[in-house]
């Protein structure tokens, strides 16, 4: 039986062709080939909410460049033969103020009930040693969240009945398209948050993992808070760029 | 509060209530999970590979029958009938779309990147396993509305893979303009969403999920191709969407984004104001990074396959994966090197030409790269080495033309003509065809068990790789000649009669390398059963799929997590006891 025997000497693992030697940090957390523990799953989990908000940015950009271009377009009037400047405002309804100071409150709501799904979670894991960590929580902040955020949906479609029987349709003028283009949009990306909400309440209701939970909400939570920022800028664009 | 009693503990009993949990999801067992609605990024993977499949020879059937029509337009074919002037665009619109959507698009990112990225890696799977099974139905659903759109009163679209308004954008703009077009958009915007999810997961997945060891620049170029890709993808989708919202929006809800003022049959529109142009910026920004899209993948490839068969380190690994970066950032500074004829500012087209031929500098760095990686190397001229060479040569072929156009002078007479198909057929869509040529031959051995037969396999390359230079090379001189691009008909006019011949020519050609692609299918599917059994590493390739079992276990490494040790490429290393070094290797040869 022929015996192997090393012809090389062995040193110090040799590391090439990029790297440089330098064994990166270590990222993936199972020590075996175990489930990614909780804050792996949740760092993840928000890395991908910030990808995603990349791409759902894109798509605002997008309506926002062809907001800025379509302004400064002229239009020919075929019964003179000249090029007209056919941009005029809508006039903004009153009622997308009260909208805005809801949907704010709904992002205070949803960062505390953020934080309430993190509790709940060390309080699981607490109550195993038999110490409770955290008072009976009496109010849900989610159904809360839910609850504001499906009025400022309503409050929403109150504002587009408006601008309707004020005579501003979706074709009826360049910048009425862009109002209820920009509206819907954001109110589409809302109505998946409050969907997400509702997910992760039906879960909690279900006896899922608590953990699971907290993630959803966690994400949810600054994807509310992301959805706020961009109302507040959706605002300013049809109020203020003109 | 609960970080009062000791956060490192309340930390170590949420990882030990976790570690419950077995996998991310267990194997399933049911036929409708495992192969259906399945969660394993390999079975998506092959989903994604099959609508490919399946797309690509729609596609082709189409360009079969453009290529019959332009040859003799008079000719009656059995069932199909004539080929009417808005057929024949109604060909084209869908050819192109299925093509670039649905093939290049599906198959080197969604049907390779999801099989093989994770196993690079060294992850168990994708970042979000459920989202990725949806990106794959929604696609699926895309490709349903496309091809639906065939079936509807008024047939298919009729306005190009481009979709310009207000062509597009009217519904009685032509026949197929109705209900066909809507669908059309439909799709589109169904492709996006599932393109996005694709890219969010590629992209977690490469950042978070590398294992010990794996640092960014150890990882295999295919990689680095995949998370490029990625980028480009979620950056450029979103874009489309919008643009598709905004034309669904003119089609059906009567605004005027795109459609300005505009007689049709004789009436006024009720439309005015809105900007074409808008719409060709919108496509075009997404437009350009999509041809990155379907070739970054099959450049990824390519170096994988030139080192791996050349049984020598990559030349210039650092160099290559900064080409490809320089040129996904590139790619979103020249779109508007597509509109030179739509009207634009000589200056604004200046800048775009300058930006565009400065994308040949990646472009040669990296063919320079494979060339000097081949160079003294012992080459293994197995098939999927000949797809990668032929790649490098279609790259260099169709490349070279892109400086032309990249010019406002030049690309103003060539723009319109058979010169810019023969131009992107050759670096878009062959180039990247043969990527996933050659990914199938080098990984059906991992994907199937099996080794696919080598002499079909040369037969397919052989006439492929002349068949696709005897279709595009001519197209060059054809329009060079001045031979119009999208024309139904051109044997009638005067000046083009000269030409026949030689698109005779092209058309016989198109036959032959259409048939010799049965040499594959059935090779395909012939090797999954009756193929000779392969070994774990067939190849003796590095990196980490040929480290693992054939075909991977559900959870890629069979209950362990591989720990790696050296870069991609270390082959022919001096004092090493054989001419690879795999990835994993913890027993290191000496430095010096």
């Amino acid at each position: 039986m022929a015996s192997y025997t090393p012809t090389v000497s062995v040193d110090a693992p040799r590391t090439s062709t990029g790297g440089n030697g330098h064994l990166p940090p270590r990222r993936y957390d199972g020590d075996d080939f175990g489930p990614p523990s909780f804050d792996v799953r949740l760092r993840r989990a928000r890395l991908g909410l910030v990808v995603g908000l990349t791409g759902i940015v894109m798509i605002f950009i997008s309506f926002s460049s062809a907001y800025v271009v379509r302004q400064g377009l002229p239009t020919l009037d075929p019964r003179t033969n000249a090029l007209l400047h056919d941009w005029f405002p809508v006039p903004l309804p009153r009622l997308l103020l009260v909208n805005t100071v809801v949907l704010l409150i709904s992002s205070v709501t949803m960062e505390l009930a953020r934080r309430q799904a993190a509790r709940r979670t060390l309080a699981q894991f607490s109550s195993v040693s038999g110490v409770t960590v955290c008072a009976k929580e009496e109010i849900s902040w989610l159904a809360l969240t839910v609850v504001l955020g499906l009025s400022f949906l309503t409050g929403q479609w109150m504002a587009w009945r408006e601008l309707a029987a004020g005579g501003f349709y979706v074709g009826s003028s360049p910048s009425s398209s862009f109002v209820y283009l920009l509206t819907g949009m954001h109110g589409v990306h809302l109505f998946g948050g409050v969907v997400a909400l509702l997910a992760a309440g039906v879960a909690s209701v279900l006896g899922r993992r608590a953990d699971s939970q907290s993630i959803a909400v966690d994400v949810t939570g600054w994807y509310w808070h992301f959805m706020a920022a961009l109302w507040i800028y959706i605002l300013c664009l049809l109020e203020f760029v003109h | 509060m609960a970080g009062g009693t000791g956060g490192g503990k309340t930390i170590m009993a949420t990882r030990e209530f976790a570690a419950h949990e077995a996998h991310a999801h267990a194997a399933p067992q049911g036929f409708i999970r495992k192969w259906v609605f399945s969660l394993d990024h390999k079975v998506i993977g092959l989903q994604y590979y099959f609508l490919a499949l399946t797309a690509v020879f729609v596609g082709m059937f189409l360009s079969l029958l453009m290529r019959i029509h332009l040859i003799w337009p008079n000719v009656h074919l059995p069932i199909l009938g004539d080929i009417k002037p808005e057929t024949y665009l109604t060909l084209l619109t869908m050819h192109g779309t299925i093509m670039v959507f649905f093939v290049l698009t599906t198959a080197p990112q969604g049907g390779f990147g999801n099989y093989f990225l994770p196993i690079q890696i060294g992850a168990a799977d994708m970042a979000f396993p459920v989202l990725n099974m949806l990106s794959f139905w929604v696609t699926f659903l895309a490709f349903i509305a496309m091809l639906s759109a065939f079936f509807v009163a008024g047939g298919a679209p009729l306005h190009g893979w481009t979709g310009y308004p207000p062509l597009s954008a009217l519904q009685s703009a032509g026949p197929g303009e109705g209900a066909g077009a809507d669908l059309w958009v439909i799709s589109i915007a169904l492709f996006c969403l599932g393109a996005l999810m694709s890219a969010l997961n590629f992209i977690t997945t490469t950042l978070d999920m590398r294992v010990k060891g794996m640092s960014m620049m150890r990882m295999p170029l295919t990689c680095w191709a995949w998370f490029i890709t990625a980028i480009l993808g979620l950056l450029a989708f979103g874009v489309l969407f919008s643009a598709g919202i905004l034309l669904l929006l003119d089609r059906n809800a009567g605004t005027s984004f795109f459609v300005p003022l505009v007689v049709v049959n004789g009436q006024l529109a009720a439309h005015k104001g809105g900007s074409p142009l808008l719409w060709q910026h919108l496509f075009w920004f997404f437009g350009h990074p999509e041809v990155y899209i379907a070739i970054l993948p099959a450049m990824g490839l390519c170096s994988q396959l030139v080192s791996v068969f050349s049984r020598k380190p990559i030349f210039g690994y650092k160099a290559m994966v900064y080409a490809m970066l320089s040129i996904g950032l590139l790619g979103f500074m020249v779109w508007g090197h597509h509109m030179f004829m739509s009207g634009m500012s000589p200056y604004t087209a200046f800048a775009f030409s300058i930006m565009t031929m400065a994308i040949g500098v990646p472009s040669a760095i990296k063919t320079f790269n494979w060339l000097g990686t081949m160079w003294g190397g012992r080459i293994r001229l197995a098939s999927p080495m000949l797809f990668a060479i032929g790649f490098v040569s279609l790259f260099v072929s169709g490349g070279i033309s892109g400086p032309f156009l990249a010019q406002p002078t030049l690309d103003i007479p060539l723009h319109d003509t058979a010169f810019v198909t023969g131009h992107f057929h050759l670096i878009m869509g062959v180039a990247s065809i043969f990527g996933i040529f050659g990914a199938t031959y080098y990984w059906f051995p991992k994907m199937f068990g099996r080794m696919m037969n080598e002499s079909l396999a040369r037969w397919h390359f052989w006439l492929t790789f002349v068949g696709t230079y005897c279709i595009f090379m001519p197209m060059h001189y054809a329009g060079m000649a001045g031979q119009p691009r999208r024309y139904s008909q051109f044997t009638e006019l005067h000046y083009l009669e000269k030409l026949i011949p030689l698109n005779t020519f092209i058309t016989f050609a198109a036959f032959v390398t259409i048939a010799s692609q049965f040499f594959f299918i059935f090779n395909l599917f012939w090797s999954m059963k009756y193929g000779k059994k392969a070994s774990d590493n067939p190849w003796e390739a590095t990196t980490l799929e040929w480290t693992t079992a054939t075909p991977p276990p559900h959870d890629n490494f069979g209950g362990h997590t591989p720990e790696v040790f050296h870069g991609p490429y270390e082959y022919s290393v001096p004092g090493a006891p054989r001419d690879y070094v795999m990835q994993t290797d913890p027993t290191t040869v000496a430095a010096h």
